[in-house]
């Protein structure tokens, strides 16, 4: 056995090619959602039958249980959860897209040619990104469609938009993980809902939390879903959306509930601060996991 | 051997701890020829390449291409290396321009480079007509053309092809032999793997022959075929002429044998087809009429028969599927 390791230099890739590497990959990929219009039509299918859904079978029974800020209209409550679960759903393309690249031999090629390796899960998840931001779009003017209105103004609307994409970019490597490691389309389809389902449920993206019981009410209040979701009320509804809200509260009771709720900034940060810690633990987890897949 | 383009000591590569898919194998090969390694599936022949390509590292060993080893430099040696892999890695939505373009762009090409030389490339893989048909529309043997193309984008010295042509029809097949071909004519070394032996035998300038991870034979197409003893001629007889074939066929050769399960009689055949019209001739003036005559080639079976002592369909259920993890989509194939 002969060791030259000592001796050898490495080759190393500069950042300019590695950017470039991305976005030929991003390209790529979103190439195939333009090229096979179909898999955009169901990723935009399914959401918006959840707006109208929700919105029209539950939002009667829900609305009386919602903060007033809300003007007793569901969808103003509903549209700003749907949009963080869009993004939870849609962050597990990622998975999905990688699965079928590597069982049909694509990563390989990639991982034999002289760019960047970093470039095919940036360019995975850039292009994931992009398309949730269609896909958000479309929900949004949906929403509006269906007499959604902010309440605030268009620059905190805009601005919760921007965390819901945070979030589902940093979502999008949570997959890239789980799909590597799962490898096979097939496991990956069941394997992103593992997380996705409970974390969604168990939050206040369909029913204000103060309806779980106490032990969930702990789990649900924290979890990064709720917290994100609360960002985006708060940002589009003001903080009065955040409040521990009952019916039949009086106007003192209520004022009472608006200044103890969280503040819009606050949740607005602890969404910031999953996000990144999300990326901190999944980016270099899932670059390790690429490079020691087998296929 | 001076300067050999690849050279591989010694390679040893475990998956988990009962499957050694490489089992300490070294071999090397000199530049400008086509080098096969030969055989059946699970013997090791694509976790050798995916080492040499730099997708997976040796637990332990050396290999080196172009001079670079490419445990040590990875991204350098992926500058002198193209790979076509078992399946056409091929985008289904992208034409197939836009396919070998996108890989010039990944090499580093401009635009306007990437460009040209996937018009080139396009040209030479005859696929200039359906260039800008989406590869959804494309036959098996148009992927695996476009598949080439796009490792060729790099202007690779050494190619590496594994089982270029399972699962593609007879004339796809020998349009890839004909690219191949010209492309060792044009300097390019190409180390390509294959169950098939006249594969190896008709593009190989030398052929290496494993079986769980080990290099058991190595030599030129006829050096393995005389190892295993050339053709033979296998007679199916009614068996009340058994034994008159027997006297006939004993005027022609030393070595006839008859194999009592398949109740045939197997006399070598070393002229060939020649050999075959004296038998026919011989029963012919014994009076008798065989059920079946054939000549049959020697097979990857009858390599591993000779080299190891068991069939090659033997030695792929003893590797089982486990020796390539993780492997998905993998057609039906049959060895040899």
């Amino acid at each position: 056995m002969t060791t030259a390791t000592e001796t050898v230099r490495h080759t190393r890739i500069s950042a300019r090619q590695t950017i470039k590497d991305i976005r030929v990959i991003t390209r790529r990929n979103l190439l195939r959602n333009i090229r096979l219009p179909q898999l955009l039509i169901f990723a935009t299918v399914q959401p918006v039958m959840f707006l109208l859904l929700f919105n029209y079978v539950f939002g009667g029974a829900i609305g009386v249980a919602i903060p007033p800020i809300a003007q007793g209209e569901y969808i103003n409550w509903l549209l700003p959860g749907l949009l963080i679960q869009v993004a939870a759903f849609g962050a597990g393309q990622t998975a999905l897209g990688l699965t079928e690249d590597l069982s049909k031999g694509v990563i390989d090629r990639f991982r034999s040619l002289p760019m960047a390796r970093s470039a095919v899960l940036a360019g995975r998840t850039l292009s994931d990104l992009i398309r949730n931001g269609f896909v958000i779009g479309l929900m949004v003017a949906m929403g509006f469609l269906m007499g959604f209105r902010y309440q605030s103004d268009f620059v905190r609307f805009g601005a919760g938009l921007v965390v819901a994409m945070v979030f589902s970019f940093a979502l999008s490597w949570i997959m890239a993980t789980i799909g590597l490691a799962v490898k096979s389309p097939e496991a990956a389809q069941s394997a992103v809902f593992l997380p996705v389902f409970p974390l969604v449920f168990a939050s206040s993206v369909f029913v204000p939390t103060e309806t779980m019981p106490a032990w969930l009410q702990g789990f649900a209040i924290n979890q990064p879903i709720t917290v994100t979701v609360n960002a985006l009320r708060g940002l589009m509804l003001g903080r009065e959306a955040l409040a521990d809200f009952r019916p039949g509260m009086t106007a003192s009771q209520i004022a009472d509930a608006v200044s103890n709720a969280p503040t819009v900034q606050g949740q607005v940060f602890l969404s910031l601060f999953w996000s990144a810690a999300i990326m901190i633990v999944f980016v270099p987890l899932a670059i390790r996991v690429y490079r020691k897949t087998v296929t | 051997m001076n300067n050999p383009i690849v050279r591989v000591e010694s390679v040893v590569k475990t998956f988990g701890k009962e499957t050694r898919a490489l089992d300490g194998i070294s071999l090397e090969f000199e530049p400008g020829i086509v080098y096969g390694l030969l055989g059946p599936n699970g013997a090791g022949k694509t976790t050798l390449i995916r080492v040499l390509t730099t997708l997976l590292k040796a637990d332990s060993g050396y290999a080196e291409v172009a001079g670079i080893d490419v445990r040590a430099d990875p991204v350098a040696a992926r500058t002198h290396i193209g790979l076509a892999g078992q399946f056409a890695a091929v985008d289904d939505y992208l034409t197939g321009r836009e396919n070998v373009e996108m890989v010039g762009r990944l090499y580093n090409l401009s635009a306007v480079d990437a460009k040209q030389r996937a018009g080139e490339l396009l040209e030479r893989i005859h696929l200039d007509d359906a260039a800008d048909r989406t590869v959804r529309t494309y036959s098996g043997g148009m992927r695996r053309r476009l598949d080439l193309a796009a490792s060729l984008v790099g202007r690779p010295e050494v190619l590496f092809l594994d089982e270029p042509t399972t699962g593609i029809d007879p004339q796809s097949r020998l349009d890839l032999w004909g690219l191949i071909r010209d492309l060792v004519a044009g300097g390019t070394t190409v180390l390509l793997t294959t169950q098939y032996l006249d594969e190896a035998d008709q593009l190989a300038k030398r052929v290496a022959v494993i079986d769980r991870g080990r290099l058991i034979a190595e030599g030129t197409g006829n050096e393995l075929k005389d190892k295993m003893g050339g053709s033979v001629v296998e007679l199916h007889i009614a068996d009340e002429d058994r034994m008159k074939a027997l006297e006939a066929m004993g005027a022609i050769s030393d070595e006839v044998t008859f194999e009592e399960s398949r109740k045939i009689l197997r006399l070598p055949a070393p002229e060939g087809s020649q050999t075959l019209v004296e038998v026919v001739r011989g029963l012919d003036e014994a009076g008798i009429t065989a059920q079946d005559v054939a000549l049959r080639k020697p097979s990857l079976d009858d390599v591993f028969l000779t080299l190891t002592g068991r069939g090659a369909a033997a030695a792929e259920a003893e590797s089982g599927p486990a020796a390539k993890p993780g492997r998905r989509g993998r057609r039906d194939r049959k060895a040899g």
